[in-house]
């Protein structure tokens, strides 16, 4: 048995803002953002915020793996979307982890998920560590360019794992790049060349340097440099200063996805899992006041993992967007006339929210005992008209079941932030339906007998009061037309 | 099996609002109108009514809750009123609960009222309607006509049907509503349509464009109900009596079991047999001379024609297109413009639906009146969704039919 991380998986939502769409409809007052309209940026549907694609990534990572033996959970992000309620404690339920293990929140720095990560690997036992980040940019900022929303999560524990830390190193310092406050809703950045000359420069090297020295490593021994940073050519400027060979330095994931913050240094560790081969040495770095160096070897095991669709699946899972005006308003940036429709009162009674989280947040359902029928959510008297048994329920998870679509509609009636409000009866094949909100669906997608997955989303938002609340929704199962 | 309703009650008397977008009137005036042309007909004064019934559906955006408005708007002597919801069968609900205490001798006259005041809201189309504290959790945030559109999906799928040809004949039941419509002076709209209309309208949801869809109407209904042997006693000939009531709710089979295909409406075909067995009807294509039915959208009324056992499973779309329906074909439906033209004020539509029956039995029907008189008919609400609903069956008839 060795420790190490034995599984991984990312989550990078579908919609693809190109970023030429931004630079047209922003470049009047910010000329310079012209030279940047280039590739395109992960954006969250409507329904998506940090938490729901944690909990997508996480799903990712434990394909074909008992959740069971999962001791610790490590969220980080800077984007929860609650300050006061444990993002990590939403994202157990969605996965229907055991309660009685420790769920944990990190928080607070662009290097949150590498921090994560190094503390699981210092640690015994088995810890989901999950990356996710939604960051907030103002309208023709440099930063609504260069981020992108993702998130990344990996398995750490003991076992046959993809790879094992062979050493790494951490230093803090106070170097405000960036902040955001409880009282601001936006970073506010210092000058680019500042950071680099002033931060990467003198911060991370000296890092590597004492990464590799506890490893007895040397610069060259690095075959994959996983280094985050939106200036072009930093990650290149970093390792001639590290001795790192060029060759190593891996595609941040600029053109294709943008910069997904505290997630991205894990984000780009999935994506070096998923070309490494036995041997390979991953150096990868967060930075955020101060720098965290881990330095991975990848063990022969990372041939024989189950199907994924890791970086690669979710960059191939996309439909391109160029309407920068349904961005603004997906992100509230824009007063938008939503119609007296949108002024229903989307009130969660907590203690109802509470009592009925197994259905809601697990998606569980029942199984009968006696006659064996599924069926969503569960209830005392089954629903099978031939059997009716009281209180023979066993709990039964639907969230990874495959539904099929058995009727459908595009209601342009509804209110919905995405009109129109696309949903149907999803019919599961071994038993139970339900009828549910689709997602990441087009107009032309929806068929009777389409194969659907379902997928943690936001529900309703509650504009009110600013509660969000999150049930699962139908997704297409296999790419398709996207 | 009980021996059930028939003929043991007969409407006395009968009144209707117009339906419309009625906005210098609120719901009480609306009531008031049904209730002075009802009180009319049957030729009695307030303080022979012995028990009433109220139906509203959408109380929170009128009168509010309880009873107290309709004995409020009609004076009523301190006597028993109940309010009932269910859905869109909420009319006939009331009717029932007046039907029934007639015939138990709780009551000798009973009356029962459905009233809707639904533009007030701001908006076109129905608002949502509550739907309970954990569904608000798992449900889409659907629409009317976003529930009732996935029929059409699932129709197609099951009879392979041509989307254009299942589209054509919907559009044959909008026009045909609307020119019913045309000649009912009470009713919401009345404008002619060609079928390019209903074909080239925008979509609500796919694939109900705008003239698939019902008005959503103010308008009140209303009927006095007694025992034969009363309403003759008061002068009555040609008594109409009721033949049979039913309703079927849904228990969550077709939300959550797959033994339902999502192609019809489960409740229909139970409600609808067991109103026949009641009435004793055993052929309803040959017996019954009219029916109206739950035309909320286009695509319910032309399922719902299988469903009542008339057209044979598969072949509503050749019935409806052969004329069967229309206003001078063998049994026509909504003569006089149903939901999609008179209206639909939630509560008070399934009274609406045996005002006509009664009217065209007495040959009072106007304009719109067939030239033979009806001697039985039938009236079906439908309320809710097509995988959870509530559905009412009223047969009424001629005394002697």
């Amino acid at each position: 048995m060795t420790f190490g991380v034995l599984a991984y998986g990312a989550y990078i939502p579908r919609l693809r803002l190109s970023r030429r769409s931004v630079a047209e409809a922003n470049a009047w007052l910010n000329p310079a953002l012209k030279a940047q309209g280039k590739g395109e940026r992960a954006i969250c549907n409507w329904d998506e915020d940090a938490v729901t694609m944690a909990v997508e990534a996480a799903r990712d990572a434990l394909i074909g793996r008992d959740r069971a033996s999962i001791a610790s959970l490590r969220f980080a992000s800077t984007t929860f979307p609650f300050l006061d309620r444990l993002n990590a404690g939403l994202v157990l339920k969605a996965l229907r982890l055991s309660d009685e293990i420790a769920a944990v929140d990190v928080a607070a720095t662009q290097r949150a998920g590498t921090s994560a990560l190094a503390d699981a690997l210092s640690r015994s036992g088995e810890t989901l560590v999950v990356a996710a980040e939604k960051r907030p940019a103002k309208a023709a900022s440099p930063i609504e360019m260069s981020t992108g929303d993702g998130a990344a999560s990996l398995l750490v524990g003991e076992g046959e794992p993809v790879a094992r830390l062979l050493a790494s190193a951490t230093c803090a310092a106070d170097f405000v790049d960036h902040y955001r406050t409880i009282d601001s809703e936006y970073d506010y950045q210092w000058e680019e060349r500042w950071i680099r000359d002033a931060g990467y420069l003198p911060i991370v090297p000296p890092a590597i340097a004492r990464c590799l020295k506890a490893a007895k490593m040397t610069p060259a021994d690095v075959t994959s440099f996983c280094m985050p940073g939106v200036l072009p050519r930093l990650a290149n400027t970093i390792a001639k200063a590290a001795r790192i060979p060029d060759a190593a330095v891996r595609d941040n994931l600029h053109a294709s996805c943008g910069e997904t913050g505290a997630a991205h240094p894990l984000l780009m560790l999935v994506a070096a899992f998923e070309d490494a081969k036995p041997g390979d040495r991953i150096l990868v770095v967060g930075f955020g006041q101060g720098a965290d160096a881990l330095l991975f070897e990848v063990l022969p095991a990372i041939s024989r993992q189950p199907a994924r669709l890791g970086v690669k699946g979710h960059l191939a899972r996309r439909r391109p967007e160029e309407n920068y005006s349904k961005f603004l308003a997906f992100n509230d940036m824009v007063e938008i006339e939503r119609g007296m429709r949108a002024e229903a009162d989307k009130l969660t009674p907590l203690s109802a929210l509470w009592r009925n989280a197994d259905t809601v947040t697990s998606f569980m359902g029942g199984k009968c005992a006696k006659c064996g029928t599924l069926q969503f959510p569960k209830s005392r008297i089954c629903v099978n008209p031939n059997c009716n048994s009281i209180d023979t329920q066993e709990p039964e998870p639907f969230a990874d079941k495959i539904g099929r679509i058995n009727s459908y509609t595009a209601d342009r009636l509804t209110y919905s932030p995405d009109p129109p409000a696309c949903y149907g009866m999803i019919q599961f094949e071994d038993g139970g339906r339900w009828m549910m909100d689709f997602t990441d669906i087009d107009e032309a997608d929806l068929t009777v007998g389409r194969a659907m997955k379902m997928m943690f989303r936001i529900k309703d938002i509650d504009t009110q009061r600013g509660f969000k609340r999150y049930f699962w929704k139908a997704a297409p199962a296999a790419s398709g037309r996207d | 099996m009980a021996k059930g309703i028939r003929d043991k009650v007969a409407i006395l008397g009968m009144g209707c609002s117009k339906f419309g977008e009625r906005w210098d009137m609120n719901a009480e005036d609306l009531m008031v109108e049904a209730y002075v042309e009802a009180l009319a007909d049957a030729g009695i004064e307030t303080k022979q009514i012995d028990a009433a019934w109220l139906a509203t559906a959408l109380e929170e955006q009128h009168v509010g809750k309880s009873a107290i408005p309709l004995a409020v708007a009609l004076r009523l002597p301190y006597i028993p009123v109940t309010r009932v919801e269910n859905y869109c069968a909420s009319g006939t609900e009331a009717f029932r609960g007046a039907v029934y205490a007639v015939a138990s001798g709780a009551a000798d006259i009973a009356l029962a009222l459905g009233v809707e005041k639904l533009k007030d809201t701001g908006y076109g189309g129905l608002p949502q309607r509550g739907r309970g504290t954990l569904n608000n959790m798992t449900w889409p945030n659907a629409s009317a006509p976003g529930s009732f559109a996935q029929l059409a999906a699932a129709y197609r799928a099951k009879h392979s049907s041509a989307p254009a040809d299942l589209k054509q004949a919907m559009g044959h039941i909008s026009v045909k509503s609307h020119d019913n419509g045309a000649k009912n002076p009470k009713a919401h709209l009345r404008n002619r349509i060609t079928l390019d209309t209903v074909l080239n309208a925008p979509m609500v949801a796919e694939p109900l464009g705008l003239y698939d869809c019902c008005g959503v109407s103010d308008g009140s209904a209303c009927a006095i109900v007694t025992t034969p042997d009363i309403a003759k006693g008061l002068g009555k000939r040609d008594v109409i009596t009721v033949k049979a009531l039913q309703l079927a709710v849904s228990n969550g089979t077709e939300a959550q079991h797959n033994s339902w295909d999502g192609s019809y409406f489960a409740t229909t075909r139970i409600a609808s047999k067991r109103a026949y067995q009641e009435a004793g009807i055993e052929k309803p294509r040959e017996t019954l001379n009219l029916i109206e039915v739950h035309d909320c959208f286009s695509v319910t009324e032309l399922v719902t024609m299988e469903d009542l056992h008339i057209s044979e499973e598969g072949s509503a779309i050749n019935d409806v297109l052969d004329g069967f329906y229309d206003a001078d074909g063998p049994l026509p439906c909504q003569i006089d413009g149903g939901l999609k033209c008179f209206g639909h004020p939630i509560g008070a539509s399934g009274l609406r639906m045996i005002y006509e029956l009664y009217l065209q039995m007495q040959g009072r029907a106007g304009e719109r009146q067939r030239r033979e008189p009806p001697a039985i008919g039938l009236t079906h609400n439908l309320g809710g969704f097509p995988h959870q609903n509530v559905c009412s069956i009223s047969i009424v008839g001629r005394y002697d039919a």
